[in-house]
């Protein structure tokens, strides 16, 4: 190495000390700088910085709250939360999903659909959150997964909560269905919950379950998670629990239900049972019904096409929302409104030939031959029409529709059911209002017989004939208690008419069905507490021509099904003591009296003796097909689960 | 008395060279890198594996190549300053052509064992060349434009191989390093002046080239300096980084979330939180208390690389030390400044601390040249 002389000498040398301090001075400025600036976000800014990093980390995950379920009066279950199974996979923990999906398909018959979402849901979402492969898993198909776990790498049985309605066809009307939230829904709720935006969640679409979804839902719990950049969860930190939603009990006895929907079987028809003391509905049927489980799981495009297909519509609440020309069953309103208005006393009298000339056009009476000279017990018992149309013409349409709303017809009945109807009692306004027409005196005659344009539904029909029968304002009530708190009964105020005349109406109404000469005397009971007041009716769908007429009134077994006659008949019993009040509407099912009446009969003995009717409750005549009909429901009462049914639990 | 003698004979020998290194300088450097060893653990979530244990091994291993350096005489260092730069250069033109290919950048010579970074090397034989120039240079030299052309373009040589494969971070630290010691050497102000205002203008230019054929930096190099510019314009792309990390050091506060506690570095929100953005880890674990301490001995790292150049006569020494010093400075500056948002995300490791092999031990084998400087110094 060659020797140096140190350069100790020169102006540069002298420079370094300088300008290294210099430098120096610089980086010591700059470390100052940093400190500063260290101290400004982690002192000064340290608050905002750590809500910042809590935002981060934390995550709230909703818990979904436990539906509130649904019971009968009784405590019977009509809506339930069953455990269902379902198989979900792990992507990460399953290493080569196609495999493990061969060998699945092997062990349990998989939806080819399903797990083609499945497949998309894999692709889109992180690899540690779950992905359900099947749904609704029986519970031998859950063991055979669970016995093979070890061949099946993240695959897991998960149980669930999931609606189930144990009672079928009974309530589907009334209760309606769960289904997973849509994003229609979701469009038609403002501001909706979070608990909404949970995958799978159930909310109610239809009927009971639509209209109480408040109460049944409950209230969300929460979790507040501690989650990693990529989103998963690596502890919980705290939870809160939810509410459950409140358990309802309806006013509805599930076993009376049941008969009257087994009652009602064969026909397209509806059936309604009004405790007339508190207002409380007993029974509620339309029918034919559906399985409202169907709709829970996803329906079948098969299956749904088969109830919308059939005549009979299934999927229609007849109950609430279909609404009928009333026909007959109006003739206590216009009585009462000719009563109240003082055109008539309960004793004079009309004269019927057998048809009433109306201006120029002449409204027949349903026997050709007239009534004669009727009254007003005989004009009900006889169901006389002409009677009818004088005492309307005297009275006026608008008495006639203030006193319908008085007995609860074209009025909207707040009953939590979807669709239900309000019905028309039409008056002059209403007729200018809708159809820019003015009200004609024929049109009069027709809604005093509860044609025309008058429209009400078997729920208004039962409640009309529950405020005949008591006298009060009784108004329907489904829900009897919320989470045990008893809901305000439908007992209702005293009616605004005169008791008397009240009272002239229900003993002509007696007669209908206890008169040798009424139209329901067939169908009375004979037991002595439990006589039983009616009325008939049958609705024309049809206007009967003139050349028909002349030609002989076509039997209604002769038409086609779709033009035949509504039969409809109300009633309450027992007569001195009002109970129940029972409405029964037959569509197309030709006269109230040989249609409607038997049904309504049997309902109301049923409800009466909470249970099945002795025989001698029956006129003698008829107790060895009525026996031989008791057998035949009791066989046609289905068992509380399914065979199919049975393996899903 | 010449040099030689003085040297020989004012200098120690044999064992006693371990006595007279700068024992100050080897325990703050002990220090910052068994804060990077707590922190590694940490990072791992309480584990030695996969990084603080390969990173213990490699500080032995630098510490070992740092003893070796120092105890080789000063003057052989000075004397290998042209060879080691040369070297530099070939190893730079070798990455350029066969080099592995990693982050977007052609920067590593794999050597099996490690993964050499020539860029690495490039900043501590820059800075031994350009003290040895300056001490060769006669001092009235030092300002002529000639005498001044040379080390720009030995300054300039490796800067743009290094801008090529690209790493703008260690160029624009060659370039600061490289300017540091002519300025050290006491080359004339108004050269700096000049560069300074040329800078600028170069700044605007790049800034004008954007979206033209000519476009002088890469694409995701000027998002960067967007994202730098205004990080909450993209929270959840480019600006994430940037976001991220200042929320972790804020949330440190005065004394951290506390040991293994840190949940923006536990729970993976910060990017890269072994390596360049450890310190927003430890400034997260442990607040502005430990942040702060971590600067201080680096500060004192500075001030007893001071020490050393100015109790040395040799000029030699006393510029590479302060070169080596700078580059030291540059190297956290850069990476603190970084992740506090102040300067855009530029992949610059803090020293001693963050994992990586290659850039640790170059520097031990720099601190090995300040220790061999100290030790070597004519008394």
């Amino acid at each position: 190495m060659k020797p140096r002389k140190p350069k100790s000498q020169g102006l540069a040398y002298k420079r370094l000390p300088r300008r290294a301090l210099v430098l120096g001075g610089l980086q010591a400025a700059f470390i100052g700088g940093l400190a500063a600036r260290m101290r400004f976000m982690q002192v000064e800014q340290a608050d905002q910085y750590r809500l910042l990093a809590e935002e981060n980390r934390i995550n709230i995950r909703l818990i979904p709250p436990k539906r509130g379920q649904i019971y009968d009066r009784n405590g019977q279950i009509i809506g339930q939360n069953s455990p269902s199974y379902r198989i979900v996979v792990v992507p990460e923990d399953a290493g080569d999903l196609d495999k493990v999906i061969g060998k699945l398909s092997e062990l349990i018959p998989l939806n080819g659909d399903e797990i083609e979402r499945a497949r998309t849901e894999i692709r889109r979402s992180a690899p540690f959150l779950p992905v359900t492969l099947a749904d609704q898993v029986t519970w031998e198909d859950i063991s055979k997964v669970a016995v093979n776990a070890p061949a099946l790498p993240g695959v897991t049985p998960e149980v669930g909560l999931t609606r189930q309605y144990p009672r079928y066809e009974d309530f589907a009307h009334v209760v309606g269905y769960v289904g997973p939230v849509s994003d229609y829904d979701l469009s038609q709720i403002e501001d909706p919950e979070p608990v909404l935006r949970i995958p799978r969640f159930q909310i109610g679409k239809v009927g009971l379950e639509a209209k109480q979804e408040t109460s049944l839902r409950g209230k969300a719990g929460a979790k507040r998670v501690e989650v990693n950049a990529t989103g998963r969860v690596m502890r919980e930190l705290d939870r809160r629990e939810g509410q459950a939603g409140s358990d309802l009990q309806l006013s509805v006895d599930a076993d009376l239900q049941q008969y009257a929907q087994a009652r009602l079987e064969g026909e397209s028809a509806a059936a309604v049972v009004i405790d007339c003391e508190t207002g409380d509905i007993r029974a509620i049927s339309s029918a034919p019904s559906f399985d409202p489980n169907l709709f829970v799981r996803g329906i079948s495009v098969a299956d749904y096409r088969a109830l919308t297909q059939d005549k009979y519509r299934p999927l229609a609440n007849k109950t609430v929302q279909g609404t009928y020309p009333p026909g007959s069953t109006f003739k206590m309103i216009t009585a009462m409104a000719a009563l109240e208005a003082g055109v008539i006393g309960p004793s004079n009298t009309v004269y019927c030939p057998g048809h009433l000339k109306v201006g120029s056009r002449r409204f027949h009476c349903w026997k050709r031959g007239g009534h004669g000279t009727v009254d007003l017990q005989l004009s009900l018992k006889r169901s006389c029409d002409v009677y009818y149309y004088d005492v309307a013409l005297r009275t006026g349409i608008d008495k006639i529709s203030d006193m319908a709303r008085i007995f609860g017809l074209g009025v909207k009945h707040d009953i939590p059911m979807s669709a239900v109807a309000a019905g028309l009692a039409p008056n002059q306004e209403w007729k200018q209002r809708v159809h820019g027409q003015d009200w004609l005196v024929g049109d009069t005659a027709n809604a005093s017989i509860g044609q025309g344009f008058m429209l009400a539904s078997p729920l208004q029909l039962a409640v009309m004939t529950a405020r005949i029968a008591t006298g009060r304002a009784v108004s329907p009530r489904l829900v009897r208690s919320v989470n045990g708190i008893e809901q305000p009964s439908g007992a209702g105020e005293p009616l605004d008419v005169n008791p008397y005349n009240l009272e002239q109406v229900r003993k002509a109404m007696f007669t209908v069905s206890n008169d040798r000469r009424g139209t329901a005397y067939r169908s009375r009971i004979i037991a002595d507490d439990f006589r039983m007041a009616g009325k008939t009716g049958t609705s024309q769908v049809r206007n009967i021509t003139k050349a028909e007429r002349a030609a002989g009134v076509i039997r209604n077994a002769d038409l086609p099904w779709e033009r035949r006659d509504h039969a409809l008949f109300v009633s309450f019993a027992p007569y001195d003591n009002p109970k129940y009040a029972v409405a029964v509407v037959v569509e197309h099912g030709g006269g109230g009296s040989t249609a409607a009446a038997p049904v309504a009969r049997d309902i109301m003995l049923q409800a009466l003796y909470d249970g099945t009717p002795p025989l001698e409750a029956y006129p003698v005549a008829d107790r060895e097909r009525i026996k031989e009909q008791q057998k035949k429901l009791e066989g046609d009462r289905r068992p509380k689960a399914r065979p199919d049914e049975k393996d899903r639990a | 008395m010449s040099y030689l003698e003085y040297a020989v004979k004012s200098t120690p020998s044999g064992f006693r060279k371990f006595l007279y290194m700068n024992w100050p300088l080897t325990l703050l450097l002990i220090s910052a890198a068994s804060a990077g060893f707590l922190m590694l653990y940490s990072v791992a979530g309480g584990s030695w594996m996969p990084w603080a244990e390969p990173q213990m091994e490699r500080f032995g291993l630098g510490l070992a190549v740092m003893f070796i350096v120092a105890l080789v005489p000063i003057w052989f260092w000075r004397n290998m300053s042209v060879l080691a730069y040369i070297i530099s250069i070939l190893l730079l033109v070798y990455v350029e052509l066969f080099g592995t290919v990693g982050m977007g950048a052609q920067r590593w010579i794999d050597l099996k064992f490690m993964r050499l970074q020539p860029s690495e090397l490039m900043k501590v034989t820059l800075v031994m060349l350009l003290a040895a120039y300056y001490d060769w240079l006669p001092s009235h030299k030092t300002s002529k434009p000639l005498w001044v052309t040379i080390p720009v373009l030995l300054i300039l040589i490796p800067t743009f191989m290094v801008l090529r494969q690209p790493d703008l971070g260690t160029s624009i630290l060659l370039l600061a390093a490289g300017g540091g010691l002519m300025f050290l050497a006491g080359v004339h102000w108004a050269y700096f002046a000049a560069v300074i205002a040329a800078g600028i203008g170069l700044v605007s230019a790049v800034f004008n080239s954007r979206g033209t054929d000519w476009q002088l930096l890469k694409d995701y190099q000027f998002r960067r300096i967007d994202t730098f510019l205004d990080p909450s314009t993209d929270p959840l792309g480019a600006g994430y980084h940037i976001t991220q990390s200042k929320i972790a050091l804020g949330s440190g506060g005065w004394n951290g979330r506390g040991f293994m506690q840190g949940t923006q570095s536990r729970l993976n929100f910060l990017p890269e939180k072994h390596t360049d953005f450890i310190f927003t880890t430890l400034a997260e674990e442990f607040g502005f208390v430990g942040g702060i301490t971590l600067l201080l001995l680096y500060g004192l790292i500075l001030v007893f690389c001071m020490v050393t150049a100015l109790s040395t006569k040799d000029r030699f020494s006393s510029l590479v030390t302060l070169g080596i010093a700078l580059n030291f400075f540059l190297f956290f500056a850069v990476n603190m400044s970084m992740v506090m948002g102040l300067a855009p995300v530029v992949g610059v490791p803090l020293p001693m601390v963050s994992y990586g092999g290659s850039a640790m031990l170059v520097l031990m084998a720099a601190f090995g040249i300040v220790q061999s400087a100290h030790i070597h110094r004519p008394r």
